[in-house]
């Protein structure tokens, strides 16, 4: 018998699984980690220290624990009845967050200042010269390192799996429960991951290269 | 000919129109600190609405510093600037609102690397001055041939000369319209073959009624469009004359020897 052919729906699932997991917290991660971002470069100060804070309590947090805290005490105080899907959702796209605004700010960074200093001298606000001059001259390097960063949402996704979230590595348990020979269950969901990573690094070099010849 | 006090129009100018001796920036007692550097002492400086103001002194005296406070990207410890009347106001929308009056133009161009010629001349009109873009971009191509470069509209900053991205730079700075034009150095890093090229451009500018503050090591600019010459050292204005003056008899020591050092090399 072959565990991925008789249990193919199963597989499925997982895979879809991780899969919508993986991108929802891919998008919240770069919303918040832009936005947060911003706050870190702003010139007002409260909003560079609420950046700060945040990046430093997700980054220096390990992921089990937000996991935790997300399943178990914020349902209970602040958003009771919220779906596993949901928390997990928050937990990975907070955490990863604190990553990609990092990655942004070295960005951000290595663009030279005197681009900002023209945008100004135009009589640009502080929003507009990052949006229209800063930010889309840190996307180029920046692409290399967030896609690593999406890579490693992908693989921490599988901590999911242990809080009642339907996704690829929950159905190792499953089978393995059924009996079939962990060996073979595990190079299956292996190689599951690995659709899924070598597609994101396939999506982030075609971006790489695009952003390059729009020079 | 003018007879303003705070301007003198120099036998040789070139210039057509006349300073109105109205004043549009104003600096009084200005003083700033890098740390321990006192890089601007004591600051005071009238620009007419119309004049050519050229700052000259050796590197470090604080000229880039002095050009930068007035659009604040550099800010002050004490003293006040007011351009056309108005105090410079904090970081914020009412400043913005001021730096679009403003022209700058840097010793290293900074045209936006990631936007075509065309892009980096309509950005600014159409995000900050809220005009059309149509109307942007026949302003834009109006500009960029007056500077001469109306051929390379749509390439990128960096298929340009030096020259060329200065003048394109210069268009960027002109199509927001401003009272003023502050110039850091715009020709420092140029090749010698494209000095001319963008001193050509900035005649046209000065003899158009232009308000203008150059700081500039280029001594025959300075004597054909300047109406004043600025020369700082070590943070303070240390003399101020027309530039026939300034060049054949300064009366400071410092000036004598700062103009023999780069007139005899
Ligand atoms: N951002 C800065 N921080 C600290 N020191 C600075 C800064 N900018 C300029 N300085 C110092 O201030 C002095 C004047 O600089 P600057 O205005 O650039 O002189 P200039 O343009 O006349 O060569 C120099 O000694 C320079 O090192
Ligand atoms: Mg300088």
């Amino acid at each position: 018998m072959n565990v991925l052919l008789d249990n193919f729906a199963l597989f499925r699932h997982g895979f879809i699984g991780t899969v919508v997991l993986t991108a929802v917290s891919a998008v919240l991660s770069l919303v918040l980690g832009t936005l947060v971002a911003a706050c870190r470069v702003s010139p007002v100060p409260p909003l560079r220290i609420f950046g700060t804070v945040w990046v430093t309590l997700l980054r220096n947090t390990p992921l089990t624990l937000l996991f935790m805290i997300a399943v178990f005490v914020a349902p209970q105080i602040l958003f009771p009845g919220i779906s596993y899907f949901t928390l997990a959702v928050s937990a990975l796209g907070c955490y990863t967050s604190a990553f990609v605004c990092e990655a942004l700010r070295s960005g951000v960074n290595s663009v030279p200042l005197g681009q900002a200093e023209a945008a100004r001298s135009l009589g640009m606000t502080f929003s507009q010269t990052l949006r229209l001059i800063v930010l889309p001259q840190a996307t180029r390097t920046v692409i290399p390192p967030i896609g690593s960063l999406m890579i490693a949402l992908t693989k921490n996704s599988a901590i999911a799996g242990s809080f009642n979230v339907a996704e690829l590595f929950a159905q190792q348990k499953r089978l393995s429960e059924i009996g079939y020979n962990i060996l073979e269950i595990f190079v299956w969901i292996a190689l599951a991951y690995l659709v899924i990573t070598f597609a994101i690094s396939a999506l982030f070099r075609l971006l790489e290269h695009r952003l390059a010849v729009a020079r | 000919m003018s007879d303003s006090p705070v301007s003198p129009a120099p036998a040789r100018s070139e210039r057509t129109v006349p300073p109105s001796g109205d004043p549009l920036v104003v600096l009084d007692r200005v003083n700033k600190h890098f740390g321990a550097l006192h890089v601007l002492q004591d600051i005071d400086l009238t620009v007419a609405r119309g004049e050519v103001v050229v700052v000259i002194g050796p590197s470090g005296s604080g000229k880039s510093t002095l050009c930068r406070t007035i659009n604040r990207l550099e800010t002050i410890d004490s003293g006040s600037i007011t351009i056309d009347g108005r105090p410079l106001p904090a970081e914020g929308r009412e400043l913005a609102r001021l730096r679009a009056d403003v022209g700058m133009v840097f010793q290293s161009f900074n045209l936006f690397a990631h936007k075509t010629v065309l892009e980096n001349v309509t950005l600014g009109q159409t995000k900050v001055r809220k005009i059309t873009r149509e109307k942007a971009e026949q302003t834009a191509r109006t500009l960029l041939d007056r500077v001469g470069v109306g051929g390379q509209a749509d390439k990128y900053p960096a298929q340009l000369s030096g020259g060329q991205q200065q003048r394109v730079a210069i268009a960027r700075a002109l199509a927001m319209d401003p009272k003023l034009m502050l110039f850091d150095e715009p020709t420092s890093a140029l090749d010698p073959e494209m000095i001319n090229e963008v001193l050509e451009v900035m005649r046209q500018l000065a003899r158009d009624g232009m308000t203008m503050v150059v700081v500039t090591h280029e001594m025959g600019f300075a004597r054909s469009a300047a109406n004043r010459v600025v020369f700082m050292a070590d943070g303070r204005i240390v003399e101020e004359a027309a530039p026939d003056q300034f060049f054949s008899n300064p009366r400071s020591d410092r000036a004598k020897d700062f103009l023999s050092k780069i007139l005899h090399h």
